[in-house]
């Protein structure tokens, strides 16, 4: 069901929650970009799934993002660091998992990881669609110069608009020692595929490996 | 038996299961599909779902299965229109270390 919460900043944003509301709540934190487009579908049957395992969860929008009132190219990995940590206290989250790129601003609470990815690869893979889109369409342009310029001006990738402080915090971005589990439920990845799937098996899968590792 | 090759020399047929299994995912195709690919199977420019996004996340998820860095001049038509070419490419870059 869809409900509201406050990140830092005061603007409100959504969240969909499955699963029990009365008590602790797995905290989600999506793939971003288009990556988190290819993965929305896998991600939301995921959570209803493990509703039916007896695990609450909750999908906060980052601000920014999905039906997010506040701006995109407002926001930081340090705003979004601090709207998950929000997030998980307005909802009473006791553990997270964090999905590809979500890994970076998971707060400090115990839970899972699945194919987690550096903010850094991830501006790398944006950065590559564009210079290969602009490769193709005859006005070539490089990484390198990019980058120079999206730390100053900010940058539009994939559509979308990204602040030159968080294209200058994502090209430095790698991934923390973790004590979030990895999982790997096998099967495709969803993130890549051209045309957006959904994968029933991998998602029961996931959720399995979830429900099974928080009863643990 | 030479001991000092690094492990992907050692292994091309890995960088193979690799690229096949990469290109799976990203175009949906079937085990069995995946298994016809041949050398000569068209790839950019002639699957029209295999655009610049698509590229972009097949070449990362390369660069970090393989352990390769792969820069913007080495990106062209060329080593991505073939199936062939495309495994030509990153086996070299595998080997080159």
């Amino acid at each position: 069901m869809l409900t509201t919460w406050q990140p830092p900043g005061g603007s409100e944003e959504l969240a969909i929650r499955f699963g029990d509301d009365t008590g602790p709540c797995l905290l989600v934190l999506p793939a971003w970009f288009d990556e988190g487009n290819k993965t929305r579908h896998f991600t939301i049957e995921t959570m209803r799934l493990l509703a039916g395992r007896g695990v609450p969860s909750v999908l906060p929008d980052l601000p920014g993002c999905n039906e997010s009132l506040t701006g995109l190219t407002e926001q930081t990995l340090a705003t979004w660091r601090e709207a998950a940590a929000a997030a998980a206290a307005q909802f009473g989250c006791s553990q997270v998992l964090a999905i590809r790129a979500g890994a970076n601003i998971a707060p400090g609470l115990p839970g899972f990881a699945y194919a987690p990815l550096a903010g850094k690869s991830a501006l790398r893979a944006l950065l590559r669609a564009r210079t290969l889109a602009a490769k193709e369409a005859g006005h070539p342009e490089t990484t390198e110069a990019l980058l120079q310029t999206g730390k100053v001006e900010g940058l539009e990738l994939a559509g979308y608009h990204l602040g030159a402080a968080m294209v200058a915090e994502l090209a430095e971005a790698v991934l923390a020692p973790s004590a979030l589990v990895p999982l790997d439920p096998g099967g495709p990845l969803l993130w890549l595929r051209a045309e957006p799937e959904h994968n029933p098996e991998q998602a029961a899968a996931l959720a399995d490996l979830i429900a099974e590792g928080m009863t643990a | 038996m030479t001991t000092n090759l690094p492990a992907s020399v050692a292994n091309p047929e890995d960088t193979d299961a690799i690229l096949r299994s990469i290109l799976r995912d990203v175009l949906g195709l079937s085990d069995e599909r995946v298994a016809e690919l041949a050398a000569g199977s068209g790839l950019f420019g002639h699957i029209p779902e295999f655009d610049s996004m698509a590229v972009a996340g097949l070449l990362t998820e390369v660069e970090d299965r393989c352990d390769i860095l792969i820069e913007d001049d080495e990106v062209d038509g060329d080593m991505l229109e073939t199936y062939g070419a495309l495994l030509t490419f990153v086996s070299t870059k595998r080997a080159e270390g």
